[in-house]
């Protein structure tokens, strides 16, 4: 069932990792991004799986939830490690086969590229397993506000993604709404070759753009009638916050633990050398 | 056909944070030729219940993938639901669910929202073609759909071409009304068909279900949450909270549980409630609760105690 797939994923408790800033996390996610690339060796990696393991305990998500996000890249990161495995020009080699070389060199680089990959994948799940989209695109309009100086429309562009995640959920539901009544009438989804099956999405693609458009004009109208103006529209008051986001303790206590991950990072790479 | 549940339960999003039972432990019979009522605030079940019984939302057990579990050592196995409509038996896995959504016909809220054809005509057309067992002719299709066209109160010969889109929101209601009678479902299922109309169009709405129920449909069930619709038209009425089936009546004894429907946060009938403020001025008025009997009975009253009118 379509109901199955929330959206964005958040998993809401209440926990230390839930209450940070949106604003903190975003930039924390860029940092941790940023020294995953930057780890040369497995003792980076490890102090980066640490930095990982330690923010899991703390958002009280199951790790099961978090494990799931691996599934879709699975395929990409088999297929790079083949690929490397393969093709890594070291200089232990253990097999050799026309253009194909197996080598210790290739084997110890293809673990560290799926380590790699799925603790990118892991870590950016977590984000949005404690961050509501609403925050998200809030904490993203905030970090963009100095493109406001090049006169981009920054607020628009947030208020367009906060409307397009709003309407995410609602638009599943509609889709299920209007899939059960076409089925009620006969309709077939789930038989017959692919023209069939394209041709059976008809009866509810026609409904659900229409009700698309429909939902997009009230929702136009309604916010004409609350005098919404564009940043830049002639005459438009500056827009104050209802909910301000503010730096609190528990984001320097954040900061803190992305500063040792960073420091941890570099000072196994100055210090213990590269991979291989 | 008889419509017998017994002990349905249902959850949305089973094991996961937004789990939300949408019914327990439901047990209901529905006869032939009920024109049946099926009341309840938003979340109560009903719509959850009524979709049962297309096979909308199946019993796990009539699911391809369903095992039965082994009951662990001494642990008293559940008792199985029951789900008949008809001779359909919605527990099997062999039924045949296409054939049961023929004979069982279900409009949904807001009807007019899936009305996707190029014209009236297809549109209507569109469950005859998919329940046919063989290819119908052209007059064969035209013929029927013309049929339920007309019954829902429609000029046919006027709007068959037009696109739905361009019909009044009445209008586009009944056609996807006809979308699904065309097929002679001998038991329709609509959830709130008057949500959103004025009164005269609830109305009218009402009409034209109690003229299917006499023509096509024998019989007739209807989700809402308007007491007033429910008591005025229905044979009997059950009322659904928090997923369970709490009465099951004929709507003139509605009326007796009034506590209990205005603790559920349910109203009672208008005409309920015009009888308990006479009955609070000493004043006791029997009638079945419809409109008209009421508009009767207090004029016999007032004629007897001499007012002039």
């Amino acid at each position: 069932m379509l109901k199955d797939v929330s959206f964005g994923q958040y998993y809401p408790v209440d926990s230390f990792v839930h209450k940070l800033d949106p604003r903190f996390k975003l930039l924390c996610l860029i940092a941790y991004i940023a020294m995953i690339f930057v780890a040369a060796n497995f003792y980076g990696l490890a102090v980066c799986a640490a930095f990982f393991l330690l923010a899991v305990a703390a958002s009280r998500v199951p790790f099961r939830k978090i494990m799931r996000s691996v599934k879709g890249i699975l395929f990409i990161a088999a297929f790079s490690a083949v690929l490397n495995v393969f093709f890594y020009r070291g200089e232990t080699v253990y097999a050799e086969w026309g253009i194909f070389r197996i080598t210790y060199e290739g084997i110890i680089f293809s673990i560290f590229l799926v380590v790699r990959l799925f603790l990118l994948v892991m870590f950016s799940s977590l984000l949005t397993y404690t961050t509501t989209p609403m925050a998200l695109t809030d904490g993203l309009e905030n970090l963009l506000t100095p493109l406001k100086l090049l006169r981009l429309p920054v607020r628009e562009f947030a208020l367009v993604m906060s409307i397009t995640l709003r309407m995410i959920p609602t638009l599943m539901d509609e889709t299920e709404r209007i899939m059960n009544a076409q089925r009620a009438r006969g309709a077939d989804f789930e038989s017959g070759g692919l023209i069939k099956r394209v041709r059976a999405i008809v009866p509810i693609l026609i409904p659900l753009m229409t009700s698309a458009l429909r939902r997009a004009d009230e929702l136009g109208d309604a916010m004409d009638s609350r005098c919404y103006m564009g940043t830049y529209t002639a005459g438009a008051a500056k827009r104050t916050k209802y909910k301000k986001l503010a730096f609190t303790r528990r984001d320097l206590i954040g900061l803190l633990f992305a500063g040792a991950l960073i420091a941890g990072v570099i000072l196994t790479k100055v210090y213990l050398g590269s991979l291989l | 056909m008889l419509i017998t549940a017994e002990r349905l339960n249902y959850t949305y999003n089973p094991s996961s944070p937004f789990s939300t039972q949408a019914l327990k432990d439901v047990s209901l019979t529905i006869g032939e030729g009920e024109f049946f009522g099926i009341i309840g605030h938003t979340g109560s079940g009903k719509s959850t219940f009524v979709q049962h019984l297309n096979g909308l939302i199946r019993i796990p057990s009539s699911l391809k993938k369903y095992k039965k579990r082994k009951p662990k050592k001494g642990e008293v196995p559940a008792p199985e639901p029951v789900l008949r409509v008809g001779e359909f038996d919605l527990t099997d896995k062999k039924t045949d669910f296409r054939a049961l959504r023929a004979k069982v016909g279900m409009v949904f809220q807001y009807p007019e929202y899936q009305l996707f054809a190029e014209s009236v005509k297809e549109d209507v057309a569109f469950g005859l073609k998919n329940f046919s067992p063989r290819p119908l002719s052209a007059e064969e299709t035209e013929e029927a759909v013309r049929a339920a066209v007309e019954l829902v109160g429609l000029p046919y010969d006027e709007i068959k071409d037009m696109s739905p889109f361009e019909l009044s929101g009445g209008q586009k209601r009944r056609v996807a009304i006809a979308g699904v009678i065309v097929t002679r479902p001998e038991v329709l299922v609509l959830d709130e068909p008057a949500a959103g109309l004025d009164p005269l169009g609830k109305q009218e709405i009402m009409d034209l279900l109690h003229k299917i129920h006499k023509t096509w449909c024998k019989t007739v069930i209807f989700v809402s949450h308007d007491m007033d619709e429910v008591a005025e038209n229905c044979t009997r009425v059950a009322v659904f909270a928090e997923g369970q089936v709490r009465f099951v009546l004929p709507p003139a004894e509605l009326f007796l549980h009034a506590e209990e429907l205005i603790s559920l946060g349910l109203d009672i009938p208008l005409t309920a409630k015009i009888c308990r403020a006479l009955s609070r001025r000493g004043i006791e008025i029997s009638c079945d609760f419809t409109t008209e009997d009421l508009i009767r009975s207090i004029l016999a009253c007032a004629k007897e105690r001499g007012c002039v009118c």
